[in-house]
């Protein structure tokens, strides 16, 4: 298991949470239950298993919302 | 191609209201109906790009969001051929998105700043001992550090070799900086302003004092209180269902115009936005100003609270004992002064500390032998003479004379509070000191306005003996007072205060005072920078400073209405716009889009207010 942290652009659209909550959970490996958006810090934590998904595909997923992500952190758990 | 539109978003904005410009310029300078018409589509087509592509991408993952109410308004617009209302649509809807980034922005600014004091790069000592520079990740807790004058102490450490002086502002809040040698402690975030020090790594990363400061205030800001959670949970439902009345609508009067247009009007957004945009704006005017509030529900809780509950010693005291008085009888103080403290540098009792402190540099005596009497004080040989300090009885039990006006003098420190300490050389008193725990200064002031702030009971809980707690009552103008408690007496009042309805806040230092700070409705740390006062508080005044409680409770109370009024504007907004979709002709699609982002705009600007929020009195 790998603990990310994302850091997006500020966010400000009212339905944004919600869609970058869902975006993240539909990755593979993505563990559902630890994926935390903070609204005001623009940040994105959550848990995944890179034997089946990669922190690239969940970085895509963010940015075909419409969300720039700007780094990312990464670390084995 | 979707992420090359998606990231020219702000652009195609600013093109969109330059057509639309073009287009009524056209229309009433020159009566040019084509360009009128034809720039309005090229806007509408363009401004729709980005917005159809965040809406199909959200459907994908099963989210009806406020861009797919948009996209289908905007194409039932167009469908109607009324490209003018479907191309402001788009515009308002676009720039209105750039404004709320911008202002939004604004609003975090607070915590930004608190964020950027971390640091990012160290001097790390390689194994051939030279210093290379590295990210602050790849420090491990042991290794030996360069800090070199203006750079920024990148871990908690303990000072190897080298001097120089640390702005420890970003940790206590205290700016005057404080001399630092090997041995002392230093602390990540704060900067060392002259000298270079060699420092190694004690806590890295997270686990640094101002790492957990800086994930507290992150999670504050993003913390939800009840409210928050229902509007999050009623947004979800919210959204589609405007989707489906919007349909209905449509089917049974046929009327596309009103079907779209209660398609924009139902945007959720002011709504969704409000709350936290106040939450955010008043956890960083507290981050400015040394309280940390953790949270929004701490925030509700704190604006309404009825009592206030106070530790005594380190909380309305400063929690070390000073000497308060002092009297000499004898013109030569110098000398005796130095004996004293040669004597007392020795020991580690409390008042002892507190004499050495309040002489300061003097010149030391050698002291040949000391003899510590139990319960009295101490004697000792210095240059040869005999050097009394202690207590009275000591000094009776050395046949000591005290004259009429010394004994006065006893009575009247004693009367203070004080504890005293007697200095007599060869059998005469020289020096009398009264050392006690000084309350803070600027109590008093503080806790009138915290009344002021419409707080009825304010309390002290202390260990202390009862005389000494009525004496700080009084003094403090306190309305209950109570000695003798031990730390589970002090939480089962909280519990029986609360057992009444009461909502209780306790101010402690934290290290006793825990079980008290957790179970009181609001836990209030006077963090001197202990993890546990950190941990099991919901507010944290910084750098231990009273004075930041009235402007605490103050804030907690404008923020909480400040979150009532951006709820009241953002239903306000929706209540008007319907009733005049209804019953008037005046609410169109674009009115509705233009009230909606306004309406967002003025929740994010009241939040804004907060930021710049002081204690008026």
């Amino acid at each position: 298991m790998h603990k990310a942290t994302i850091q997006l652009e500020g966010l400000s659209c009212p339905s944004c949470q919600q869609k970058i909550d869902k975006a993240v959970k539909s990755v593979n490996g993505v563990d559902k239950d630890s994926v935390k958006v903070l609204f005001n810090s623009g940040k994105v934590k959550l848990n995944f298993d890179s034997g089946v998904g990669s922190i690239e595909d969940i970085e895509k997923a963010i940015t075909v919302q419409g969300y720039e992500v700007l780094k990312s952190q990464v670390k084995a758990i | 191609m979707q992420l090359y539109i998606l990231r020219r978003k702000n652009s195609i904005a600013f093109l969109g209201g330059f057509l639309i410009v073009l287009a009524f310029v056209s229309k009433i300078g020159f009566g040019n109906i084509d360009i009128f018409v034809w720039a309005l589509i090229a806007a509408s087509i363009l401004g729709a790009a980005p917005i159809a592509i965040q809406a199909y991408q959200a459907l994908k993952i099963k989210v009806v969001s406020i861009d797919v109410l948009v996209t289908v308004a905007v194409v039932g617009a167009f469908l109607i051929n009324n490209y003018e209302e479907a191309a402001i649509v788009t515009f308002l809807f676009l720039f209105g998105a750039y404004l709320e980034q911008r202002t939004l922005n604004q609003t975090r600014s607070a915590i930004k700043e608190l964020t950027e004091m971390a640091p990012e790069n160290a001097l790390k000592q390689r194994e051939n001992g030279e210093f290379e520079e590295v990210e602050v990740d790849e420090v491990d807790v042991g290794d030996v550090l360069l800090v070199k004058t203006g750079a920024r102490v990148p871990v908690d450490g303990t000072v190897l070799t080298g001097e120089g002086h640390v702005n420890e502002a970003s940790i206590t809040g205290e700016s005057i900086p404080v001399g630092k040698k090997a041995d002392s402690k230093v602390f990540a975030g704060t900067i060392l302003e002259n000298g270079t020090i060699q420092i190694a790594a004690d806590r890295v990363g997270e686990d640094t004092t101002f790492g957990k400061i800086i994930e507290l205030v992150e999670e504050a800001q993003d913390s939800k209180s009840e409210a928050e959670r229902f509007i999050d949970r009623f947004s979800k439902y919210y959204t589609p269902a405007v989707l489906v009345l919007a349909f209905m609508v449509w089917f049974f009067s046929k009327n596309v115009e009103l079907a779209i247009t209660i398609l924009v009007l139902g945007c959720p957004g002011a709504l969704v936005i409000g709350v936290p945009v106040s939450n955010v704006a008043g956890i960083g005017n507290g981050a400015r100003n040394g309280v940390l509030l953790k949270g929004s529900e701490v925030i509700h809780d704190f604006s309404r609270v009825h009592s206030v509950a106070f530790d005594k010693t380190g909380t309305l005291t400063m929690g070390n004992p000073k000497v308060a008085d002092i009297e000499y009888y004898s013109q030569d103080t110098e000398k005796a002064l130095g004996y004293l403290a040669s004597i007392e540098r020795e020991s580690d009792h409390p008042l002892a500390k507190a004499v050495v402190e309040y002489i300061g540099d003097t010149r030391l005596h050698n002291v040949t032998s000391t003899n510590v009497v139990k319960g009295g004080g101490i004697i000792a040989d210095i240059d040869g003479h005999r050097v009394a300090v202690g207590n009275v009885s000591l000094m009776e039990g050395e046949n000591v004379h005290l004259d009429d006006k010394a004994r006065d003098d006893i009575d009247r420190f004693e009367k203070r509070g004080n504890s005293l300490v007697l200095t007599s050389v060869d059998g005469e008193l020289i020096i009398l000191m009264g050392i006690r725990d000084q309350i803070r200064s600027g109590v008093k002031e503080d806790l009138s306005r915290l009344k002021a702030l419409g707080v009825k009971n304010l309390m002290v809980l202390s260990g202390d003996n009862q005389g000494t707690v009525d004496l700080i009552a009084k003094e403090l103008g306190l309305t209950e007072a109570h000695g003798h408690m031990l730390p589970e007496d002090k939480s089962a009042y909280i519990a029986q205060l609360q057992g009444k309805g009461q909502i209780v806040a306790f101010v402690g230092d934290g290290v006793n005072d825990s079980p008290s700070l957790a179970l009181a409705d609001i836990g209030i740390a006077m963090g001197g920078g202990t993890d546990v006062a950190i941990e099991t508080s919901d507010v944290v005044l910084m750098n231990s400073d009273f004075s930041r409680l009235p402007h605490a409770l103050g804030l907690t109370k404008a923020t909480a209405n400040n979150m009532f009024q951006n709820i009241f504007i953002a239903v306000g907004v929706v209540v008007l716009l319907l009733i005049g979709v209804f019953f008037s002709e005046w609410v169109n699609m674009s009115v509705g889009m233009l009230v909606h982002e306004l309406s967002i705009l003025a929740v994010i600007v009241n939040g804004m207010r907060l930021l710049r929020y002081r204690l008026k009195y």
